[in-house]
């Protein structure tokens, strides 16, 4: 009976993480197009509801009806798996991170505000990551269009490439939390007001800014959106995608977005970790949440604002800067690790938890 | 309780392992590479879920992170690259070895069927306790302990292999000066850079 309930908790748990990151990537689509549009001194779309505010159901709708075209030649079984690979491995990483600390419900008790915690939640995490490449890859080679072809194989190319400083880039924080289980890593954050134990400040800014930059070109946007880059290959790997397929890619790249930001916070910048978080737990989800809305920020101003790599600059960016980066971060966090002085000025910026708040 | 779970248990691995089978069954029928390539995967990913079911969540990861996410990433861009065609049936040469072949099969099943009903000398409960073995601390703890001298032989087996893949590679290193620009000697490493 006691596995029954807990089975129905977690299901009610992921139900209610689905509907949340859905809701909110729908939003972030809107606010990417009002904020390109003030970057680039136009309106963006406002008629539909207040402000606009209805246009992620209106393109939902138009998705929908819209008609669904197959190619002739394309390879058909694979041209259907594509976008559900795509899809699925963008939401299948939502169920680890940890949205808030341990909250008071009025019946049911108290509950930690994460779906499903184990040990090895950040290598679930780079293994579901690593799946999604297949989805791109797939939908590019099964449409039988040179422009898919390349589009998928250029992101084939750079998703390993930068897989590799994404992942180096974490193996910091895991050597300096000694753990891969994410809500311990979180807890270990909690410093003074919640702020100053976040990794970020104290010996991983290298491996943050590694992070952040492997993680722009790992979900394929500006700069680093070379396979889907509209002057060279139409659409890329996409080209031949119609109505809901195309918005199952389209929807797979947003909640890339937005699992990336949210391992970003999570492991950097602390989590739910903020002032008062010890005296108002269910602070904790609005902390967490800011955070990766400034992420989501971060990304759509990027794209307003830089031009795109050329495709040898993205390889030699990748190995010959990010890779050996990541490399003289993982040996200067093992070196720091054994001197005393780090000890000391760890504990005394993590373990004070709540000195005044 | 307890027997709900290992009903649930049951269930699980009949279900991964019979996908992990039909997986494996189709990726040597498939006479598209490409399929292949995609059913080897669904066995990677089965495999995977079953490591989960017997208490090993690391070297679960491990599997899905090392085999389906960057062996087979490569396997398949390979395949992409290159175009491979669909194998044409061809008629069977060598039909002596057929006899041979299927007797070994039935030697391979006999041992399978010796062991499951035959066997039973394995202790009915576990040892040590079983859900420490899987984790990532004991499996850390032990490959830089007990097992440090075979791990570093690995590791230098790997590198060894990196930096003769590298050397191999390398246009004019192995080879005389010169000798990989000729047109006729297109290395396939120069088709994939014009062609990206």
């Amino acid at each position: 009976m006691e596995d029954l309930t807990h089975a129905a908790w977690v299901l009610a748990g992921i139900l209610i993480a689905f509907f949340v990151v859905m809701t909110m990537v729908a939003y972030t689509v809107l606010a990417e197009r009002r904020i390109l549009g003030f970057i680039q001194g136009r309106l963006g779309p406002n008629r539909v509801g207040p402000q606009g505010f209805l246009q992620p159901l209106a393109d939902l709708i138009k998705f929908i009806f819209k008609e669904d075209i197959v190619p002739d030649k394309s390879t058909r079984f694979v041209y259907f798996l594509a976008p559900v690979i795509a899809t699925t491995a963008a939401l299948m990483t939502i169920v680890v991170y940890p949205f808030g600390p341990e909250v008071r419900l009025p019946i049911l008790g108290s509950i930690h505000l994460v779906i499903a915690r184990f040990d090895v939640a950040l290598l679930y995490v780079l293994g579901i990551t690593s799946v999604g490449v297949y989805g791109v890859a797939l939908a590019g080679w099964s449409s039988n269009n040179k422009y898919s072809l390349m589009g998928g194989l250029r992101s084939a190319a750079q998703m390993i490439s930068y897989e590799l400083a994404l992942g180096l880039a974490l193996i910091g924080v895991i050597l300096q939390s000694g753990t891969l289980d994410l809500y311990s890593i979180v807890e270990q954050q909690a410093g003074h007001l919640g702020i100053s134990g976040w990794n970020v400040f104290w010996v991983q800014p290298l491996g943050f800014l590694i992070y952040l930059i492997a993680a722009i070109a790992e979900t394929n946007r500006v700069p680093f959106d070379l396979p889907e880059a509209e002057t060279e290959l139409v659409a890329g790997f996409h080209t031949e995608y119609s109505a809901m397929k195309f918005a199952l890619f389209f929807l797979a790249e947003y909640v890339n977005m937005f699992t990336v930001s949210m391992l970003a916070t999570t492991l950097f910048l602390g989590g739910w970790n903020g002032p008062f978080v010890n005296r108002a737990p269910w602070l904790g989800l609005f902390y967490f949440f800011g955070k990766v809305i400034l992420f989501l920020f971060l990304y759509i101003w990027l794209r307003g604002t830089l031009p795109r790599f050329r495709f040898d600059q993205l390889m030699s960016f990748g190995w010959k800067f990010l890779v050996p980066a990541a490399i003289v971060n993982i040996v200067l966090t093992a070196t720091l690790q054994w001197s005393p002085v780090f000890d000391f000025v760890s504990k005394f910026l993590k373990t004070s938890v709540g000195w005044w708040g | 309780m307890h027997r709900e779970r290992r009903k649930v248990l049951v269930v699980l691995f009949i279900l991964f392992a019979g996908l992990a089978v039909g997986c494996a069954i189709s990726m040597v029928a498939q006479r598209n590479p490409l399929y292949g390539a995609i059913s080897l995967i669904g066995v990677f990913i089965s495999l995977a879920c079953l490591y989960v079911t017997l208490a090993a969540p690391f070297i679960a990861a491990v599997q899905v992170i090392i085999y389906a996410g960057a062996i087979m990433v490569l396997v398949v861009f390979v395949i992409m690259l290159l175009n491979v065609e669909e194998e044409e049936r061809r008629p069977m040469r060598m039909r002596s070895l057929i006899p041979i072949a299927v007797g070994l099969a039935a030697i391979l099943f006999a041992e399978a069927a010796f062991i499951i009903f035959f066997v039973q000398a394995s202790p009915a409960t576990p040892t040590r306790n079983i859900s420490d073995v899987g984790l990532t601390s004991s499996i850390g703890a032990g490959l830089f302990t007990h097992y440090l001298l075979p791990f570093e032989i690995t590791s230098i087996l790997l590198l060894m292999a990196i930096v003769g893949a590298m050397t191999l590679a390398r246009r004019g290193g192995l080879l005389p000066a010169g000798a990989g620009d000729r047109g006729s000697s297109r290395t396939v490493k120069e088709d994939a850079e014009k062609s990206l």
